[in-house]
């Protein structure tokens, strides 16, 4: 199996670092870039030595350039708008879940409060995201709230 | 005389398609730029007939790429990919089989569901189990979204045993109820256009 590459952009540290210790903890053939806010996040992906990664994780609120900013930004470049991108959010509400969607987000994470959902969270959406990468699936349709 | 102006129409194309037989043609288009003799195994695997220089061979590679087509050269994953195409044409098939999946997977491989199990997981990140159950729920999204079929329908075709099945199933593996999901997909494909 090939290597999985993600990327999360979240401000806060420590939801960097329980994501980081659930994706060692899965023990999955990864690697894992993190980033703090939009604007890292953007220059990260732009850089044409970087391969795409397979999956990446947007927080909405994060200072100078939020989530869905860079969610726009990722829809609309040529580069870029065939990412798989999963909000990962502590906003529950059903208007900015659909929100997201309609804007193009692939997957809403509500972020879990205890590490353990963390790892089961992020396995679901890294093994969903795998078989839409290698069964020839429409990814227009992949939509996925966990 | 009476002249209308006619308005430009704007025309929307619903698509169906056998992924299957796309794929087919798509690498027998390639393979026969190449120049290269082929055939069919019993198994509905293609197999090179004449030599094939290196060069040839991985221009072909690089050409069906493109496509999203890869050449499976492992054979674990080769039968991964086998046993992918079993699971589709279950799903996909209308006739409405007496016996299970599992069944059904086991008869056309010829091999034990144990086994086929197993080494499904081995290669994959899911259990064979869920993933027929994903399968299922993408076709069902295909169904939901052409407008052509309702959820009755759905049901039926893909071996549910009720709407209610059906239903809990789609929200289980998306996390959406079908409604919500159409609506969202509905929404963004007009506002994917605004832009």
């Amino acid at each position: 199996m090939k290597k999985i590459s993600i990327v999360l952009a979240d401000d806060d540290e420590d939801d960097r670092l329980f994501f980081k210790e659930a994706i060692e903890q899965l023990n999955l053939n990864s690697d894992l870039n993190l980033v703090e806010n939009g604007n890292e996040l953007m220059k990260y992906l732009e850089d044409l030595n970087s391969p795409l990664p397979d999956l990446v994780f947007l927080d909405l609120n994060m200072p100078r350039k939020g989530g869905l900013e860079c969610l726009r930004e990722i829809r609309s470049s040529k580069k870029l708008k065939g990412l798989t991108v999963a909000i990962y959010s502590t906003s529950s509400s059903e208007e900015d879940i659909e929100e997201c969607f309609v804007r193009g987000a692939n997957i809403y994470i509500n972020k879990p409060n205890n590490f353990e959902s963390i790892k089961s969270v992020l396995l679901k959406v890294i093994s969903t995201n795998y078989q839409y990468n290698t069964s020839s699936l429409n990814k227009d349709n992949f939509v996925m709230v966990v | 005389m009476n002249f209308t102006n006619l308005k430009s129409l704007t025309m929307k194309l619903v698509l169906g398609y056998h992924a299957h037989t796309v794929v087919k043609k798509v690498i027998e288009t390639e393979i026969e730029k190449f120049g290269i003799a082929y055939s069919y195994t019993d198994s509905g695997q293609i197999e090179i007939s004449n030599e094939i220089c290196p060069i040839q061979f991985d221009n072909l590679k690089k050409n069906l790429l493109d496509y999203g087509i890869y050449v499976q050269e492992n054979q674990k994953e080769q039968l991964v990919q086998r046993i992918k195409e079993v699971v589709d044409e279950f799903i996909f098939s209308e006739e409405n089989y007496n016996y299970k999946t599992s069944q059904y997977i086991s008869d056309k491989l010829n091999l034990s569901y144990g086994y086929i199990s197993n080494l499904f997981s081995e290669v994959t990140l899911n259990t064979l189990e869920y993933y027929i159950i994903f399968k299922k729920i993408e076709r069902a999204k295909t169904m939901i979204l052409s407008g052509e079929y309702n959820l009755t329908e759905i049901a039926y075709q893909l071996k549910y045993s009720s709407v209610a099945h059906l239903s809990g199933q789609f929200k289980k593996i998306t996390g959406l109820t079908a409604s919500n999901f159409f609506k969202i997909i509905s929404k963004r494909n007009y506002s994917l256009t605004e832009n």
